[in-house]
């Protein structure tokens, strides 16, 4: 009775795994190497004996995607203001919504634009910024700018929390250059933070200002042949309490478990990376960024054209900290390499992802 | 006839009626419109092999429930779910999870559904479930025979000299089966109670132990007064061993636990503190009969009937069982027992009127209070 069971236990098991290894290959199979030759990474799924989340996120349901999110820079509406500077003007809207966070795993979510994290606000240095804020959720909202900006602007009760159903224009000038993160300043701030509403918030230096590191600048500047060298992406550190007892259930980048997982980042390994890292993770002191096989530079909170840590390999972040890294795979065989929270139980929730280095 | 019939009809037609109006108009939609659906999740078999864990798990939800993701030890881990799919309220399902357990650590298993709900279970101590191997049967045999059969077969040697004791002895021995049995009333109760606590809460609870309980006294009662007479002699005996069987059932499914879970560390010495715990037992089975001369193999018989369903009791509970179904066993001893104090009690006060001594004596009393603290005294040996 019991060797029976057992017999069709180890089968499903065995089933069950080949039918995922199977999935994640239909699917990502036009990215992926020729299944004749399996890559170390597939080895997410089997390689980690089966340490993983179980199926697919529907991103399409979602309404985003992990790996879209990682390029996708919001410019917003640009004009030129008659004092020749550019003008950015965003309109935002936060909403209620259901998220997948895991596969099948549902989270009642509160965001900005409908995805989480919300949308990339990317600018220059000196550039105005305009946001239209409206607030389309049950409760009242906000937006609080990592920037340098008037109090009117903050975003907190009594100066820019916005009441459901109202609207606020948030505008101030695009500085310090550098890695920023805008998000709900309203209280209880906890909730408010972890249900959802944050998002990037990057300006690129303009080299005009810094001739002393020009050639720096340059290479952030978005638009710049020399910034088209470089593979940027953002990463953003966040973490669900599906079960709201105040602990994360689910850590990830970029808000789905495992995503890079089972979607490897694809890495030219002849052009240089440059990873835009921002932590938002409620609940946890501190999460961090450790990187497999390589060494890279940090710039904390990006607002220096020098790195502040040179040849680390891993670092950490309070809530709301960022940073920009810097690294190349150019003399690396091809490959996985892994990178991930360097708390071990945060990569076993979810934040664990693999960078796929191609020559 | 006819018109009777109608009366009958006619209220169930109307609790029908009700019951539909009052769904179709779900007067109540205010009070339940947006909240997630209650869930509840109750694992209620865990097996631990070469392959990982397993649970079975039982659902009672306000909707299907999904369970979407497992965690174990605060890691995500793929699993399988035989049947897979939603589990409507009372659906059961085997969950397994290719997880390298270790052996003789605790281990935390978190069931995620898809409203983000967690169901934990803590395995505190890690040990491979016993297979069902010959040798395995065989060990379960051995130690089922030293906690049931030869306590009792031991007890049963002081026969003898409860004949030679006089009307005095007689007495005082059926005082201390009432005693011993009070206490194992108490102790079924109890571990049924434990049980019922554990089984999922669409079971209702407590009322898995108390209803069966009162059924089966009502109904052992029923059966053993069919010819209007008190039950006396084999009868009787019979009827304690009957009680007494399914009370060390109980106590074997709480041994077999033990051993499949590896709380039983003190092996041999809790075996042993068994064997003198339930030596009482054999005394209270033989002590109706010493007005009679019964032959030897009515005492194998009743020794069987009490003691084998220890050896039961340690098979099943050590491959994991179903906590519902060892509360209402629970149930259904205590009944059997109260019903055997119920009779024990009358044939002493019969036998002690007969014999022109009254029952209410110091002979009783010291009967039913050795037996008490017999019992009660040798439990300190077998705190599972």
């Amino acid at each position: 009775m019991k060797s029976l069971w057992n017999n069709a236990v180890s089968r499903r098991i065995v089933l069950t795994s080949g039918a995922l290894i199977g999935a994640a290959q239909a699917v990502y199979g036009s990215r992926s190497e020729p299944a004749a030759a399996p890559t170390p990474g597939h080895g997410g799924h089997g390689g980690h004996d089966g340490m993983i989340t179980r199926g697919e996120v529907d991103h399409a349901r979602n309404g985003f995607d992990p790996y879209a999110m990682l390029t996708d820079w919001d410019g917003g509406k640009v004009s030129k203001l008659p004092d020749g500077r550019t003008l950015r003007e965003y309109d935002i809207i936060a909403e209620d919504k259901e998220i997948e966070i895991a596969p099948g795993l549902m989270f009642p979510a509160w965001t900005y634009n409908g995805r989480v994290p919300g949308p990339t606000i990317r600018a220059t240095e000196g550039d105005r910024l305009r946001i239209r804020f409206v607030n389309g959720g049950s409760h009242p909202h906000s937006m609080h700018f990592h920037g340098i900006h008037a109090a009117r602007m903050d975003g907190i009760p009594g100066a820019g929390n916005v009441l459901p159903g109202g609207e606020f224009t948030y505008e101030f000038d695009a500085i310090p250059f550098g890695c920023h993160l805008y998000h709900c300043h309203s209280v209880p701030l906890k909730r408010h933070i972890h249900k959802g509403l944050y998002g990037a918030f990057i300006i690129d230096p303009d080299p005009a200002l810094h001739p002393a590191d020009s050639a720096a600048a340059s290479s952030r500047l978005l638009g710049s042949p020399q910034n088209a060298e470089w593979q940027e992406m953002v990463l953003v550190m966040n973490a669900f309490d599906t079960n709201f007892d105040e602990e994360n259930e689910v850590y990830a980048v970029n808000t789905v478990a495992h995503a890079f997982m089972k979607r490897p980042i694809l890495i030219d390994r002849k052009r240089p990376v440059r990873v835009y890292l921002i932590n938002i993770t409620e609940f946890d002191p501190i999460n961090s960024f450790h990187l497999h096989g390589n060494f890279f530079d940090y710039y904390d909170h990006g607002t220096t054209l020098t790195p502040t840590l040179k040849t680390v390999d891993t670092i950490m972040q309070c809530q709301a900290q960022r940073g920009i890294l810097e690294f190349t795979f150019a003399k690396h065989e091809p490959g996985m390499y892994m990178f991930h929270a360097h708390q071990s139980e945060f990569p076993e929730l979810g934040w664990m992802s693999m960078f796929e280095v191609r020559a | 006839m006819n018109r009777a019939l109608l009366w009958i009809l006619l209220p169930l037609a109307l609790i029908v009626a009700v019951a539909v109006a009052f769904l179709a108009t779900d007067p109540l939609k205010p009070f339940t419109g947006t909240g997630p659906p209650v869930e509840q999740l109750t694992i209620e078999r865990t097996i631990l092999d070469e392959h990982g864990i397993g649970m079975r798990v039982r659902a009672a939800g306000s909707a299907p429930m999904n369970i979407v993701q497992v965690q174990v030890d605060g890691a995500y881990w793929n699993f399988a779910q035989n049947p897979e799919g939603a589990l409507d309220s009372m659906d059961t399902a085997w969950l397994t999870i290719p997880y390298p357990w270790v052996a003789g650590e605790a281990h935390h298993v978190a069931f995620l559904t898809n409203t983000g709900a967690v169901f934990e279970r803590t395995i505190e101590v890690a040990t491979a479930t016993p297979d069902s191997s010959a040798e395995r049967i065989n060990l379960y045999v051995l130690i089922g025979l030293f906690v049931g059969v030869v306590p009792i077969a031991l007890g049963m040697l002081f026969y003898p000299a409860l004949r030679a004791g006089g009307a005095n002895a007689f007495q005082f021995a059926l005082a201390l089966t009432i005693g011993l049995l009070a206490f194992l009333l108490i102790d079924t109760f109890e571990e049924g109670l434990e049980f019922a606590s554990e089984a999922s809460p669409q079971f209702q609870g407590s009322a898995l132990v108390w209803l069966p309980a009162a059924l089966t006294f009502a109904a052992l009662m029923m059966v053993s007064r069919r010819n209007k007479e008190a039950l006396s002699g084999v009868a009787l005996a019979t009827s304690i061993a009957f009680g007494i069987g399914i009370h060390n059932l109980g106590e074997g499914l709480a041994i077999g636990a033990a051993f499949a879970t590896g709380a039983a560390a003190l092996g041999s010495f809790l075996v042993i503190g068994f064997t003198l715990h339930n030596i009482t037992e054999g005394i209270g089975i033989a002590a109706p009969m010493v007005a009679e001369r019964p032959r030897l193999r009515v005492f194998v018989a009743l020794a069987a009937l009490a003691g084998l369903p220890a050896i039961v009791g340690i098979w099943i509970g050590s491959f994991a069982f179903s906590a519902h179904w060892a509360a209402l066993a629970m149930g259904i001893g205590a009944g059997a027992i109260l019903q055997v104090i119920v009779e024990v009690g009358a044939y002493l006060i019969r036998k002690s009127e007969a014999s022109d001594r009254g029952w209410a004596n110091v002979t009783t009393f010291a009967g039913v209070t050795i037996g008490i603290l017999a019992m009660y005294l040798t439990a300190f040996l077998v705190q599972v």
